[in-house]
């Protein structure tokens, strides 16, 4: 229980707050770097799902690379993008290390969102005419939209946590604060910082699922009148794993 | 003399350094296929009673499957570091960090095959007179092993790519010599053990996919057919 008290404390004093190494600073170095390579993720793997999943081709492609995704460890990667060329170049290894683990969950979960669309939907909009762009907006997107934001909610976990595990070879964000404990044989600001960490992450994974929620544009449509012709809940896609690090 | 330039060099393939550097190699992998080991296994220990309680109540299900899926958001390194405090420097706090993640997909892929099994094969094993022991054992884990050994995998694989945090507190295998090399900026060690890494998760999922397949001869002969 002891250091339980001791996290707390180390919490609890204002000057651990501020600075450059405070919470405050690597909070906002944190945040920035998830938004900024989510942002970059979700422009890169989102319209090559979508379209993938449109034509119906490259499926085996979207699913290898969620599977690579797991296999190699991420610290590695931080580690080996550090040693590169681009090691001298400031955030990039770590901006680079956070897009790259954020596109599988995308790819996988948009690809299969939108190529498994109801396909007698998918015809009946055919048969009225609809053009390509009009299938893809009208119907497949707003079909596929829970699927789309679970990919996109793994995503920003995941570079929650690679983010952290950046801190190792000296990135920003509030892991700096465990690695900080560690060097300095400091198991309660360790602790603080593991507790800062883990609200993060699951902060970004509740927002998401509000924000999943309240966008969805099935349900803005139907309300709750025709509770019985709404797609089975996200809960019962085949969810792909996220991937922590 | 070419290939001992290559670590004076610091050049990222390295011969010389695999030569040399073979025991410190051996013992990382063997920590590190040590640690994978122990956390699936346990992992697997725990999740079937876990899975069997969930899908027998309904008010037990719901807490698991919410609990697993929170632990399973906590960044590994905050997770190793939370656990630091419980068991002191030690692979116990790795192994446990571990056991904790896999339990999320095991528990899932259980319980979904169990479910998978279809009422028929139950009820006809039950008009054979098979206990409910025998009945589990007998039909429904070997239909549900499809799902299993697929979580199983995907537990595996990931283990093995996570088990490199544990480097943090010098419990990583080889993680701990990435780690190493990245202070030394030693290009050839982190390099090398970073393939080895990847050759190790893609190693375990073929071995476990032999293991299916001599689990389910059923399923082989059904796609020969």
């Amino acid at each position: 229980m002891g250091v339980i008290g001791e996290a707390w404390t180390w919490l609890a004093t204002g000057s651990h707050w501020s600075g450059a190494d405070g919470v405050w600073n690597r909070l906002g170095q944190h945040l920035f770097l998830t938004f900024v390579c989510l942002a970059i993720s979700c422009a890169v793997a989102l319209p090559v799902a979508v379209l993938l999943g449109h034509i119906g081709k490259g499926g085996a492609i979207a699913v290898n690379i969620s599977n690579a995704g797991r296999a190699v460890p991420t610290f590695a990667v931080l580690v080996l993008l550090l040693l590169s060329p681009l090691g001298s170049h400031g955030q990039w290894p770590t901006i680079i290390a956070l897009v790259l683990f954020a596109v599988p969950p995308l790819l996988t979960n948009a690809y299969v969102g939108v190529s498994e669309a109801d396909r007698e939907v998918v015809e009946a909009a055919r048969g009225m005419g609809m053009t390509g762009g009009q299938l893809i907006r009208r119907v497949e997107l707003p079909l596929a939209f829970p699927l789309i934001m679970t990919g996109v909610r793994t995503a920003a976990v995941q570079v929650v946590a690679t983010a952290t595990l950046a801190a190792l070879p000296g990135g920003g964000g509030l892991g700096r604060i465990i690695t900080a404990g560690f060097r300095l044989t400091d198991t309660p600001q360790v602790v603080a910082g593991a507790v800062l960490v883990a609200a993060l992450a699951l902060l970004v994974e509740g927002a998401f699922v509000v924000l999943g929620l309240v966008l969805d544009p099935m349900r803005r449509k139907m309300g709750r009148r025709s509770a019985a012709f709404r797609r089975p809940p996200a809960d019962q896609a085949p969810k792909a794993p996220a991937l922590t690090s | 003399m070419a290939d001992q330039n290559c670590l004076i060099s610091n050049e990222w393939i390295c011969g010389e350094y695999v030569r040399t550097r073979g025991q410190e190699l051996t013992d990382a992998t063997l920590q590190h296929v040590g640690i994978t080991l122990a956390s699936v296994a346990i992992g697997l220990v725990i999740a079937f009673p876990l899975a069997l309680l969930a899908r027998r109540r309904q008010s037990v299900a719901g807490p698991v499957l919410g609990l697993t899926t929170i632990l399973y958001t906590v960044p590994s390194l905050a997770m190793f570091s939370l656990l630091l405090p419980v068991f002191g420097v030690s692979q116990a706090v790795v192994v446990t960090g571990l056991v904790l993640y896999s339990l999320t997909i095991l528990v899932r892929n259980i319980m979904a095959g169990l479910a998978s099994v279809p009422e028929d094969a139950r009820e006809a094993a039950r008009g054979m007179g098979y206990g409910p022991l025998r009945l589990l054992f007998g039909v429904e884990l070997p239909l549900a092993l499809p799902a299993l050994m697929a979580g199983l995998r995907i537990t595996t694989v990931s283990t093995v790519s996570l088990t490199t945090v544990g480097a943090i507190i010098g419990y990583g295998g080889l993680g701990n010599l990435i780690y190493e090399g990245m202070h030394s900026f030693f290009k050839a060690q982190v390099l090398t053990a970073s393939v080895l890494c990847v050759a190790l998760a893609v190693v375990a999922d073929v071995v476990l996919l032999g293991v299916q397949r001599v689990l389910t001869p059923w399923a082989r002969k059904r796609r020969k057919a």
